[in-house]
């Protein structure tokens, strides 16, 4: 076998496998989906609630971010301990990694709303979830679709060392790959997995452009 | 209409806004606030719709508590325009506009026709504007659309926080202009916070003076500016401030009190001899009551003196007159139509008070501009 070129390799790899390829692709894109659905669900309010209880602001942001700063492979491995292994750990673990961008996104897009602007809608009789779904959340929405994003982004490759506490994935052929030395399966692996996080990142870019108001466009 | 009763602000940390306020607010006038920063005007003016709640005393709208109505409902039937303007980016100005009669879910046919009401009031040409986004406009273009949303769902009271202030003048001047002619259309209950005491000597009918939290002053420009109360409000309003508005300068302040009045039955002669005496070169003839006839001059006298047995045959009729309301502003106007340079002043019943001659006037601009630039060295 190694006297074929990696072209071969990879031919011959994906004769052979691309029924597990497409499985462990379909894998890494239900992690990433529910880990960001669930980031999402619990982020975005998380955010809008720190603008409004001052004093759980600082507390929140510092969660997320010690979460964030503990490198990935350790939260993976705390979380085995409390959930066993597999997929729901994994799924478990991206989300805590993917709260900070969203919720401190949702936190300073709403912040940024001139306050001149509250204070007018205020004035003239709306009410605060009025103000927050009128004005706040229609103004912060571009900018809370950035942190979706960069969430995402990271997401996706952090969801390849998830095949690491059997939650399979693309990283199930990266890391089978590296440890039988076969160039061909990391490549199969990672290809896609690059490819992923590039597609999303044009998809998510765009949705960002279509959430700014038109009136900011002007 | 408005009524605040013992009113203070009480900050948390102890500072105190305003300070036992007392004052009235007329249905149909547009009471200016004004005072230096600080002052506690822009508090005073937020209690008004509960954006700062006050901590002791009352405030009635109507004779209503106005702690006793829901805030929401308090504040959709006060219109509030503020500097900033705070238009919605995202909106469209017809939406801007249409926001508060769309809360209190007005008809969809009424606010249409609502929007291009008000934006013709504020002369912007619906068909163009309506759709377009608040970046879109001018700041002056805006601030109208503010106004026009503050008067969407027509409110009794419209609270006004220096809302030309970041305008530049001539934008400014034009919408202060605009704002009169509204006014004078629909007689709303304007409270308008400034610290521009040009703007409020323009816009309001009533002016109140704060200083820390202090009512000091609250009266008519005019009264304001011909009365200052003696220390902080005088300084406030600028001594030489008068001389730039003359129509608040009474004309009995500048007349010449006691002018040369002669009888119409005296002859050429005699009227010559009593010019000398008085060292004028024009006579105010009246009756003997002081009811004003005429006037006549030295050179027609002169002319005359052998041909006229009385002043009555040469006397001119004075048409040019001031009465004792008008201003030093009529007086300048009027000046250049006074055939001697000098006109009468009288009261009511026709009686010659005095006289407001060229120099008489000329020297009390000069010794304003003079007291003014005086000041202003002093600054």
């Amino acid at each position: 076998m190694s006297n074929l070129s990696l072209w071969e390799q990879i031919v011959y790899q994906l004769e052979m496998r691309w029924q597990d390829l497409l499985y462990a692709l379909l894998q890494h894109i239900e992690l990433v989906f529910f880990s960001m659905m669930i980031a999402i669900c619990i982020g975005v309010p998380l955010g809008i609630l720190i603008t409004r209880v001052k004093s759980i602001e600082a507390p929140v942001l510092g969660v997320a971010g010690i979460l964030q700063t503990i490198p990935s492979l350790a939260l993976l491995g705390f979380m085995i301990p409390l959930f066993g292994i597999g997929q729901k750990t994994a799924i478990a673990a991206l989300f805590l990694y993917s709260l900070l961008p969203i919720i401190r996104n949702t936190f300073t897009g709403i912040k940024d709303v001139d306050r001149s602007m509250i204070e007018a809608a205020r004035g003239m009789g709306m009410k605060d979830l009025q103000i927050l779904f009128k004005v706040e959340l229609p103004l912060a929405l571009s900018v809370i679709m950035a942190g979706i994003r960069t969430s995402t982004i990271i997401n996706v490759g952090t969801a390849t060392l998830a095949a690491f506490i059997g939650a399979g994935g693309l990283g199930d052929f990266i890391f089978l790959g590296i440890s039988r030395n076969i160039d061909a399966l990391v490549l199969i692996g990672a290809f896609p997995a690059a490819m992923l996080a590039l597609i999303l990142d044009f998809l998510l870019g765009r949705l960002e452009d279509i959430t700014t108001p038109r009136g900011l466009k002007v | 209409m408005i009524k605040f009763e013992d009113v203070s602000k009480t900050y948390s940390d102890g500072f105190e806004a305003v300070k036992s306020l007392n004052l009235s607010i007329h249905k149909g006038e547009i009471l200016v606030l004004i005072g230096p920063s600080g002052c506690g005007k822009t508090t005073t003016m937020k209690m008004i719709n509960r954006l700062v709640p006050h901590t002791k005393g009352k405030i009635y709208i109507d004779d209503k508590d106005i702690m006793t109505v829901d805030a929401v409902n308090l504040r959709r039937n006060i219109g509030y325009v503020i500097q900033q303007i705070g238009l919605f980016p995202h909106y469209t100005i017809e939406d801007n506009i249409a926001l508060i009669p769309k809360l209190k879910k007005w008809e969809e046919s009424k606010i249409k026709q609502r929007v291009i009401e008000l934006m013709e009031m504020v002369e912007l040409d619906p068909s163009i504007y309506a759709k377009r986004y608040p970046r879109e406009l001018s700041g002056g273009q805006q601030q109208r659309v503010g106004v026009a949303r503050a008067l969407a769902a027509n409110p009794d009271i419209i609270l006004m926080d220096e809302p030309f202030g970041a305008l530049d003048p001539i934008t400014r001047e034009q919408l202060q202009d605009e704002l009169l002619r509204i006014q004078a259309e629909m007689q709303k209950t304007i409270v308008f916070v400034t610290h521009d005491m040009d703007e409020a000597l323009k816009i309001g009918d009533r002016i109140a003076v704060m200083k820390d939290g202090e009512l000091l002053q609250l009266d008519t420009p005019d009264r304001l500016l011909s009365h200052p109360a003696h220390g902080f409000v005088e300084e406030f309003i600028g001594k030489k401030r008068i001389y730039q508005n003359p129509e608040y300068v009474s004309i009995t302040d500048i007349m010449r009190e006691n002018p040369a009045i002669t009888l119409p039955s005296r002859t050429p002669k005699v009227a010559i001899n009593f010019m000398r005496q008085r060292k004028t070169d024009t006579l105010i003839v009246a009756d003997g009551s002081g009811k004003l006839l005429g006037i006549v001059s030295g050179r027609e006298l002169q002319a005359n003196v052998d041909k006229a047995e009385t002043i009555a045959e040469i006397m001119n009729s004075s048409e040019t007159v001031l009465q004792h309301k008008a201003t030093a502003r009529d007086a300048l106007l009027k000046m250049t139509e006074a055939q001697y340079g000098i006109i009468p002043v009288v009261d009511d019943g026709g009686k010659v008070i005095g006289v407001v001659t060229r120099g008489s006037l000329l020297s009390f601009f000069a010794n304003g501009l003079a007291n003014g630039l005086k000041g202003e060295n002093h600054e």
